[in-house]
């Protein structure tokens, strides 16, 4: 098994000598897939990379959300999850002032923050981290969260053509929430064009080529 | 009981309606699915897993399956008062229970998993229609599934077994009465909900499963075909 097929719940993915990795599932010595989307071996180990559903929160993945609510050790961040993210005031690099939260952040801010835990209650955040924290300027896109790994790129390759391109700061969250910051609005509005253009081709290969041509074209 | 028994539409003791299906018809939706058994259309659309709401009714041990089977007031050629009723309360109920043993939602505490069934058109097997729809709507949403489930309802014409009744079949009077038996079943055979509305003796419902078996077969490859499409 090396190529990449689209399994649905149920199917027989592998029969013998493997390992059972995300979205898949042992039964005698077969790996059975429990998620619909598209399998993937690698040392043995075989995963189902899931191709539509709603984002499921892992340690370590960098996440965008607003501010919900501030509460009196920290802020309630909507990730776009089942359950708000927590993120404490100790998880804030810088002294802060525990009588003025809204100091540091307020309601309807937008933060850039990373997983540091995914336990029964909730998501846990923290900014202890370069890059990390509140934004203050340029624009929030929003894609469908399985197109993420897409937009990124094998090591990171489109998002860095991407950023090359435009001379954008761009930060994509795993969450599928997109932040970009340009000099210019138009800057920042062909970001967003060229995002849009990957995820509506998310299942072409050699996608990094074809969006190379685009920008050609584009820049005539 | 002759061998060649002629149905009333014509078609072969064991054979089911034109079957179509299609994944990805609601945009909005987390997942969705639409399954039509000939003029029988089911429309499935998923939704979470989010917080359960009311919270009062939160599970903070495993994750929820809700269910919601709705016939739109147009589906029928008498107009049907929409909102719920006595009859689609019971089906929300029962496409839950058919659905519950293969999604593995268990560790998704206080949540919900939301299924909202409409059936557009109505022609019989209306639950099971909604049923093949929502196991391929929970798919698409990427719920953890052991397998899918097929469904398909098997009816009895005076003393002569028939895959996937239509109406005219369903109120069959004659001779021991009109008999329906929905059957929903996982792909590897193991059914998760039975019903059985009328009489049938005990071989005879053997003979059933048995018809059913074979029939759920062909419409598990109509979903298996369709949940491909999407992902090409």
């Amino acid at each position: 098994m090396t190529e990449r097929e689209i399994v649905i719940p149920g199917e027989v993915v592998a029969k013998g000598n493997y390992l059972p990795g995300e979205g898949t599932e042992k039964r005698g010595d077969e790996i059975v897939a429990i998620k619909f989307g598209l399998s993937e071996e690698n040392n043995k180990l075989i995963k189902v990379i899931p191709l539509s559903g709603v984002y499921q929160p892992r340690r370590g993945n960098i996440v965008i959300g607003k501010v919900e609510n501030l509460t009196f050790n920290g802020w309630l961040i909507d990730i776009g999850t089942s359950g708000n993210g927590f993120l404490p005031v100790a998880e804030v690099p810088r002294y802060v002032n525990k009588n003025d939260l809204a100091e540091v952040m307020d309601f309807g801010d937008m933060v850039v923050a990373q997983i540091a835990e995914v336990n029964k209650r909730g998501v846990d955040l923290t900014i202890r981290s370069r890059g990390l924290g509140r934004l203050d300027e340029g624009m929030i896109i929003q894609i469908n969260p399985n197109k993420v790994p897409r937009v990124i790129g094998k090591e990171g390759s489109m998002i860095s053509l991407i950023k090359d391109e435009t001379k954008c700061r761009i930060t994509v969250g795993q969450n599928g929430l997109i932040w970009i910051e340009g000099d210019k609005i138009e800057d920042e509005l062909f970001a967003k064009k060229a995002i849009l253009y990957v995820t509506e081709r998310s299942l072409v290969s050699g996608l990094t080529e074809e969006l190379k041509t685009w920008f050609k074209e584009q820049g005539k | 009981m002759t061998k060649e028994f002629k149905r009333p539409d014509g078609r072969k003791v064991d054979e089911l309606r034109p079957m179509s299906a299609k994944v990805g018809v609601v945009p909005n939706a987390d997942g969705s699915a639409m399954f039509a058994f000939g003029d029988t259309i089911a429309v499935a659309a998923v939704y979470g897993p989010k917080k359960m709401h009311p919270q009062h009714s939160q599970d903070p041990e495993k994750g929820t399956l809700r269910c919601t089977y709705n016939m739109l007031s147009f589906s029928v050629t008498d107009r049907i008062r929409p909102g719920p009723s006595r009859r689609s309360t019971e089906i929300s109920k029962i496409t839950g229970w058919a659905l519950d043993p293969v999604v593995m939602i268990d560790n998704f505490n206080s949540d919900v998993v939301d299924v909202h069934i409409s059936i557009l058109q109505a022609n019989a097997s209306t639950r099971c229609a909604g049923i093949n729809a929502a196991a391929m709507a929970l798919a698409h949403a990427g719920i953890p599934m052991k397998s899918l489930v097929t469904s398909v309802a098997i009816g009895k014409l005076d003393k002569q077994l028939v895959v996937d009744v239509n109406k005219y079949e369903e109120d069959w009077e004659e001779g021991e009465g009109p008999t329906d038996i929905p059957i929903s079943m996982t792909a590897d055979g193991k059914i998760t909900h039975i019903q059985l509305d009328g009489k049938i003796g005990k071989e005879q419902l053997k003979e059933a499963v048995k018809m059913a078996r074979e029939a759920h077969k062909k419409i598990y490859e109509v979903q298996k075909a369709a949940l491909k499409e999407v992902g090409k």
